[in-house]
């Protein structure tokens, strides 16, 4: 079946591809159709893109080969990868007008693959907010809802997959920054095993909590990009030894797959359309053949306490080296370097990114170091066994993403800690470093996407991919290896 | 009261790797600024180390060299501070789990042979370099330069058991000639690339407790070392016995004065906030990293100076100095060996190293000139006194510049040594006894007469005689008639 070229922007990323490479679209027109396209009027009221430039782009796409899994693709990046040809910023002040003089590993396996950058998604200040509403750049918007946050921190490729705008973008995610923004804009959000994705390039926050992670609206299109990027890399001494798992199972189906469903965790403070949901999708993939196992899992109560230590300690010591005296911000008006240490940082970072350099420079403070930092790094290895023992009984967990649904701009800039606890689903996978996936799971009836999160022991990504897939098709296993994409739907009308 | 000094030291090795610690940029002096750099050593947004094994190795080889606990899994960490000169603000080094504990270092000190114990010595990386500040127009700037930043560094602390500056100056004087000889390092402390901070306290002699104590920075020679530790000895020791107490403080030593400065006190310390760094794996040793570490040890120099002593019978003092480096032990040895041990000794400790000290010429480009064959085949005929002494020391000059064997030397500048110096004896007497107008010249003072003499008697040779040689025995003969 063949679409008109002006539905181009539809198309998945794989399904693009394919044209690109057998010539039925050139790479320029994969590359324009989500700028020249219905989906270029979203972006004035989403604000999703923090950089992009039309000729650049153009450009890219002349020089672009036509040729690889992601050829022609039109990817945007989170603002915190480096690309050489568009600012690299985090969405803040102190980076103002950066540009990285190298690309980062993931954008080159991208570029290697096809695949052209088209720009830089909008983002919380240094991947630090879950609602997208601190950065330099003004708040992103949810397509679905712009009165309601796209979440964070990697908002902006969230939203501009959502909204058509691109087929896939890369995200980062230290404590759920993909997976929860994945949820409230309805697409698939997946955070790796750590050290799978190469993070050099990847501006630091927690360094041993980043994953890069991918945005895609079909479970294809986060299988055939992982498989693009995932692998050992020379410039990052964390990634993981060998090849990376082989995901092109992903159609293969849940068969005889064991799924954990630890009801106990949406006891209470869970919103009801988010426990539907995971009952909607433990029933599909039920009807697919997966078997539920219910778990009593409760990964502690500590994990919050637990990755706000970690993630703020590495994140004061990451984030020292903006200090305005080789790149980015720097305020002129100071009398010695002390002052202008002082100046820059206090005017270049954004209130978020001071609160948490704060904390973290106290938690790693000498007499104070054991009773954070180090107990912190204690409860992270007693997560980690939780996990280990829970999925000696199943493949993968069923989980939600967040608590909540999208929730309303401002509604919790004023109470930080709200806004951390938000993050008690997603912050486990990143202290254990396993892998954990958010796949669309219909919308309620005022038309807020829902998403459910399923979580893997590492490197079971093939699996949870399956799983992705099936939910994708219902369960219906007479769908599962159906090359075609189901139909691009708007998030609302225009 | 009678105090006695207390003194640790910390010493910063830079190593002679190609490459920096945490990335691919090679360590090489005499570049414009900031060549030698990249994402990594410039500290840009979302570079990541990657350690460099070489690094690793030649720290292992200094470690089993001075007898240290090599930890099979040790971990590097972030030690936290601002400053301009470092691009991350904070340097990656190893803090509570170093990759070498404990060890000592033999070193002879005035004669008597000792041994110190060490701390420690890690891993860690160089900072670059802060030149300020300059005015240019109305403004005062500072310039950074990043070339150094990330050159691999090794921390070696020793206990507090050092007693005197003189102890401090063999100690370094040792470790200098210990890296020098594992090849890891130039240990030049005027480059820096061997650098020293001094912990320093007093104490009443026979207290066991420490005093305390105070650390000098910036100890640039190991001159430098003696004379800031033995004016920090002396403030102390004046406080002291004023009744005052000694306040815990970093010193900054002045070489150029002589003047030690407070830079900060313990009210103002750094807490550099140190955590394991989570760039970087826990950095593991194997035992087949041990073997070849191993492997790639030289005989130790104070092994190979013991053996100088016992195998070529040179004096102690001859083998110390001959031991300085590695090549010139080699080069000395390499002369010696199955020869006359003492008479390479000799030449090679005046001649070579005067050569060497006259022209400034490396001991490399002194072996490039004159090869240890070719030194060896000289130093042959010395012994076997086909060389008269003054003829030897003008060959000798001749090597140095000039290509060939002793004999082609000699036959190119048209000397040729006939017998020895007793076949030209009755020539020397006959033309002092047809020449007494100048012999009386001479013996009364005009000594200038011995060029005349000695023409007379290189005519009546045919010109084969070595006019060195004809006169020495001219002088011989003369002051025998005087
Ligand atoms: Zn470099």
């Amino acid at each position: 079946m063949s679409r008109a070229p002006n539905e181009t922007w539809k198309l998945g990323a794989a399904a693009l591809a394919a044209r690109v490479r057998d010539g039925r679209v050139s790479v320029t027109d994969a590359v324009e159709s989500g700028w020249v396209g219905p989906a270029s009027m979203w972006e004035h009221d989403v604000n999703a893109v923090a950089h992009h430039d039309a000729e650049v782009r153009r450009e890219a796409a002349a020089g672009a080969s036509g040729q690889g899994p992601l050829a022609g693709v039109p990817v945007l990046v989170k603002d915190n990868l480096c690309t050489v040809e568009y600012p690299t910023t985090c969405a803040s002040r102190i980076l103002a007008g950066y540009r990285a003089p190298y690309d980062a590993t993931v954008i080159r396996r991208l570029r290697e693959a096809g695949a052209v950058i088209v720009g830089k998604g909008n983002m919380d200040e240094f991947a630090m907010g879950s609602s997208n509403e601190y950065s330099a750049y003004g708040p992103t918007r949810n397509p679905f809802d712009l009165s309601r946050v796209p979440g964070g921190s990697s908002g902006g490729p969230a939203a501009a997959v959502a909204y058509g705008l691109v087929p896939v973008a890369l995200g980062s995610d230290t404590g759920g920054s993909v997976r929860q923004p994945a949820s409230f804009c309805g697409v698939y959000g997946l955070k790796p095993t750590y050290g799978r994705l190469s993070r050099y390039g990847l501006v630091a926050f927690g360094s041993s909590l980043d994953q890069v992670g991918i945005f895609a609206r079909h479970a294809r299109d986060v299988a055939v990009t992982y498989a693009v990027l995932a692998g050992e890399d020379g410039y990052d001494a964390t990634t993981r030894l060998g090849p990376a798992p082989d995901v092109s199972t992903f159609a293969a189906g849940v068969k005889g797959l064991r799924f954990g469903w630890p009801a106990n965790l949406w006891a209470q403070g869970v919103d009801a359309a988010i426990v539907a949901a995971l009952e909607r999708s433990a029933i599909a993939l039920e009807r697919a053949g997966a078997v539920r196992v219910v778990l009593d899992f409760l990964p502690g109560t500590y994990g919050v306490a637990a990755y706000y230590l970690v993630a703020t300690a590495e994140a004061s010591s990451n984030l020292a080296r903006f200090d305005g005296v080789r790149y980015g911000f720097r305020h002129e008006e100071a009398a010695d370097v002390r002052a202008m240490y002082t100046r820059t940082r206090s005017e270049g970072f954004g209130p978020e990114v001071q609160r948490r350099i704060l904390l973290g420079t106290y938690a790693l403070s000498s007499g104070y170091y054991d009773a954070y930092y180090l107990k912190a790094q204690r409860a992270r290895t007693r997560i980690r066994r939780e996990f280990q023992s829970a999925f000696a009984q199943c493949d993968f967990m069923l989980l939600p993403a967040a608590p909540s649904l999208a929730f309303k701009v401002g509604e919790k800039t004023d109470d930080p800690l709200a806004m951390y606890l938000s993050d008690v689903f997603t912050i486990g996978a990143n202290l254990a470093g396993i892998p954990g996936l958010t796949v669309p799971a219909g919308r309620t009836s005022e038309n807020l996407p829902v998403g459910v999160q399923m979580l893997g022991p590492e490197d079971s990504e093939p699996n949870l991919l399956r799983a992705a897939r099936a939910l994708e098709v219902g369960g219906d296993v007479a769908l599962l290896s159906t090359d075609e994409d189901p139909e691009f739907v708007w998030p609302t009308k225009r | 009261m009678a105090y006695e000094a207390v003194i640790g030291l910390e010493c910063h090795i830079q190593l002679k790797t190609r490459t920096k610690m945490f990335c691919g940029c090679e360590v090489e002096f005499g570049r414009p600024a900031n060549w030698n750099t990249c994402p990594v050593c410039l500290g840009l947004p979302g570079a990541l180390p990657r350690t460099n094994i070489t690094a690793i190795a030649y720290a292992l080889r200094l470690g089993l060299a001075l007898g240290c606990d090599i930890r099979h899994e040790s971990v590097f960490a972030r030690k936290n501070y601002f400053y301009p000169d470092m691009p991350k603000n904070y340097q990656v080094t190893q803090y509570d789990l170093p990759l070498c504990e404990h060890g000592t270092l033999p070193v002879v000190v005035e004669g008597e042979s000792r041994t110190f114990e060490l701390m420690r010595i890690h891993c860690e990386e160089d900072a670059g370099k802060s030149f300020h500040p300059e005015r240019v127009g109305d403004r005062r700037i500072s310039r950074l330069e990043f070339n150094r930043a990330g050159t691999p560094l090794l921390e070696l602390v020793t206990e507090p058991v050092l007693r005197t500056p003189a102890e401090c100056a063999a100690f370094l004087t040792q470790l200098r000639k210990l890296v020098r000889a594992l090849g890891i390092s130039d240990g030049d402390m005027e480059k820096g690339q061997l650098r020293c901070d001094a912990n320093v306290s007093l104490r009443p002699v026979g207290q066991s407790a420490l005093g305390v104590k105070t650390e000098i920075k910036n100890l640039n020679s190991i001159k430098g070392v003696e004379k800031g530790v033995t004016a920090e000895i002396d403030r102390q020791r004046r406080e002291l016995e004023s009744g005052a107490r000694i306040v815990q403080a970093t010193l900054l030593y002045d070489a150029d004065h002589d003047k030690l400065a407070i830079m900060r006190t313990k009210e103002s310390a750094h807490d550099y906030r140190y955590f394991p760094e989570p760039d970087l794996p826990v950095l593991r040793v194997t035992d087949a990293d041990l073997d070849a570490a191993r492997a790639a040890l030289p005989e130790l120099p104070w092994v190979r100076e013991a053996r100088f002593v016992s195998q070529y019978g040179l004096p102690p003092y001859d083998a110390a100095v001959l031991g300085d480096s590695r090549e010139l032990a080699d080069y000395y040895e390499a002369c010696a060996r199955g020869g006359d041990a003492k008479l390479a000794s000799n030449w090679i400790m005046t001649e070579v190293l005067r050569v060497r000290n006259d022209r400034g010429w490396p001991l490399e480009k002194w072996a490039e000139q004159v090869p240890a064959p070719r030194m060896r085949a000289f130093l042959d005929k010395v012994a076997a006194k086909e060389l008269p002494g003054p003829v030897a020391k003008q060959v000798f000059a001749w090597m140095a510049d000039e290509a060939g064997s002793v004999d082609e030397l000699l036959a190119l500048h048209g000397i040729q040594v006939q017998g020895s110096a007793e076949d030209l004896r009755p020539l020397v007497l006959q033309v002092l006894d047809e020449n007494p107008g100048p012999v009386a010249q001479y013996l009364a003072g005009k000594t200038i007469t011995i060029g005349y003499l000695t023409g007379a008697v290189m005519k009546k040779s045919g010109g084969q005689a070595v006019p060195q040689v004809v006169q020495q025995l001219l002088a011989e003969e003369l002051a025998r008639r005087g």
